[in-house]
């Protein structure tokens, strides 16, 4: 793609000056100060717990070992982990990555559809209070999270929700005051000729929805989806409040806990990087699938 | 329309009943029903409700007893409050200023070297990972004995650090460590903005000899201005409401050099149990970030006539 067309662009560019190749090893610097902490990571999750005390500068793991992957995914008995370097506490990784995928897949399905639906009203219906209504979800979106924290807290409290799934879902599971202003936006762009043929043939409101609007409405419903993901999967403050238990205890909190774990004064960071790795995989996997298109998403999500 | 014809043998219906009686009403308000509940229930009466518990004096477990004004008051006579903003300040100062010159300079050099996806994909990489994990990778590299960061410093013959183990310097280690994890994101979105900027421009000014370094600051930052402006407010907000690096590295110590607002908030309300006074703190976060906000609107219409 050669986006400096211009013929003064392509002079330039023939002769890298000393500027340039300033600017490239700069660049270079900053990626692989992004990019080393990421090794760091994998390093010491494959490292002897005890060697890291000894080896603390190889950039290869040191004496390397899988054991902290099997140690944090509970493969592991109590001894046989105390014995492999670790603090014997019970970690379970599957268990809080399945919590995380239950978490993280109902608030993305049930956001996504509730707003998507809320958003087709307020962009194609006409009814009573509508712009009013509408208004009070914009004014939510410039309102801080931590004023909705403590009351939020109470009310699922309140409920008897405290440590279930549906408490740690419900804030987000019926919409986000962007979702639905982002679906309207788009919805407010599509063309609606199809829809008027639709409705003139007798098709219900709802079925035009489902079988017309969806349909066209997959590459915002994808850009949502991955914000959502991200945002949701990464949520440390609101599952920390509601649901401490093992049962529903995500990733972001059971590797806070593990943190403090630490029997012997100093946090068991093989262990906790094997953890940190099983809480990464399922990101880096939506990553690589949606390739282009997660950046793309990202990259709008800071522009609004 | 139809509904001329229809009335003719009933009483007219008053003006203000005709729309709720349409068909597509009632559709409509099925539609946003979900959403309506979730609204009410999580948006819209936690917001009053929080008012009102900061006129109280609650523990969660005896009923709420109202105080009027007293949390207010108390709040502007406590020195953790105010030391908590301060230290809130300096973490915000630190980490925006220095991320946005991060950032500026990888957009550009992106905009001017490189369209590789491969290359804004690595940049965007630690964005995608939680605060937790980001805050773990950084406590364990900056490890006062064991971390690979006091390595590389005697290795380039620097004395050991305390980072995060020290007052003087916890701080500025949490602003540095997210300074990292965003960079790369904030970069993205300047690029956005570099990239609507014409090129025809950029070539107008070479042709007048206007080297790079010229180029950037009489066409790109003024040109950029709304975007830098938009995305720095922005980010201004979120950074005042930092919680969860703290959380995980640092608990607000040592010696409550990192007590940020959040966490004072935090602790106030989950482990102190006083819902009144916490909902308090954050009734003031709340206007200090309202009015950046404002701020920001204000900014952002004026900056728009730059283009």
């Amino acid at each position: 793609m050669s986006v400096q067309t211009g013929s003064m662009g392509r002079i330039r560019f023939r002769r890298p000056s000393a500027g340039r190749i300033v600017a490239w090893i700069v660049l270079g610097l900053l990626i692989i100060i992004t990019l080393f902490p990421f090794w760091w990571i994998v390093r010491t999750s494959l490292s002897n717990p005890r060697q890291l005390f000894v080896d603390t500068t190889s950039m290869l793991p040191a004496r390397f070992t899988l054991n902290n992957y099997a140690r944090v995914l509970g493969m592991m008995s109590t001894s046989e982990a105390v014995a492999a370097g670790g603090s014997g506490q019970t970690i379970n990784f599957l268990l809080y990555l399945r919590n995380s995928l239950i978490v993280t897949t109902s608030l993305v399905v049930g956001q996504i559809s509730f707003s998507a639906l809320a958003a087709y009203a307020f962009a194609r219906l006409n009814f009573p209070l509508r712009d009013k209504i509408f208004t009070l979800y914009i004014a939510a979106l410039m309102i801080p999270a931590v004023v909705m924290l403590i009351p939020n807290f109470v009310l699922i409290r309140t409920l008897g929700w405290l440590n279930t799934f549906q408490g740690i879902i419900a804030p987000a599971f019926l919409m986000t005051p962007f979702s639905v202003f982002f679906f309207r936006q788009f919805f407010l762009g599509i063309n609606r000729e199809i829809e008027e043929s639709a409705k003139l043939d007798g098709a219900s409101l709802f079925g035009i929805f489902i079988k017309i609007v969806v349909p066209m409405s997959v590459p915002p419903i994808t850009t949502l989806a991955i914000l959502a993901f991200l945002s949701h999967w990464n949520d440390y403050l609101w599952p920390l409040l509601i649901g401490k238990d093992e049962s529903v205890r995500v990733l972001t909190v059971a590797l806070g806990i593990f943190r403090t774990q630490t029997p012997q004064g100093a946090p068991d960071f093989a262990g906790l990087m094997a953890g940190a790795v099983v809480s990464m995989v399922p990101t880096l996997l939506l990553y690589f699938l949606a390739g282009r298109k997660a950046i793309d998403s990202i990259q709008f999500s800071g522009i609004k | 329309m139809a509904n001329a014809a229809s009335t003719l043998q009933t009483r007219p219906r008053p003006d203000w009943l005709k729309p709720w009686l349409k068909g597509e009403t009632w559709a409509a308000f099925l539609f946003i029903l979900p959403s309506l509940i979730g609204f009410t229930l999580f948006y819209a009466v936690p917001a009053v409700r929080g008012l009102l518990i900061s006129f109280t004096d609650w523990d969660l477990l005896t009923p709420a007893e109202p105080v009027g004004l007293g949390n207010y008051q108390r709040l502007i006579r406590d020195r953790d409050f105010w030391h908590a903003l301060w230290v809130t300040f300096v973490y915000v100062v630190i980490n925006v200023s220095t991320q946005t010159v991060f950032g500026l300079t990888i957009a550009v050099f992106m905009d001017r070297l490189t369209r590789s996806v491969l290359v804004r994909g690595i940049m965007i990489l630690p964005f995608l990972f939680s605060n937790v994990v980001v805050g773990l990778i950084w406590l364990w590299i900056l490890d006062p004995s064991l971390g690979i960061a006091n390595e590389l410093l005697k290795a380039v013959g620097l004395p050991r650090q305390p980072f995060l183990g020290s007052p003087d310097q916890a701080i500025a280690t949490i602003a540095g460590i997210n300074i990292w994890r965003h960079m790369g994101y904030m970069a993205l979105l300047f690029l956005a903005g570099l990239q609507s900027i014409p090129k025809d421009v950029y070539e107008a000014a070479a042709i007048d000899g206007a080297g790079e370094v010229r180029s950037f600051w009489h066409i790109t930052l003024p040109l950029l201005r709304p975007v830098l402006v938009f995305v720095l407010v922005t980010t201004i907000i979120g950074a005042f409401q930092i919680f969860d690096t703290i959380a995980i590295t640092t608990e607000g110590g040592p010696i409550d050099s990192t007590r940020v607002i959040m966490w004072h908030i935090y602790e106030y309300a989950f482990q102190r149990f006083n819902m009144g006074y916490a909902t308090t703190i954050s009734m003031a976060l709340f206007v200090l970030l309202i009015f950046l906000t404002l701020l920001q609107l204000r900014w952002f219409r004026a900056g728009e006539s730059d283009l």
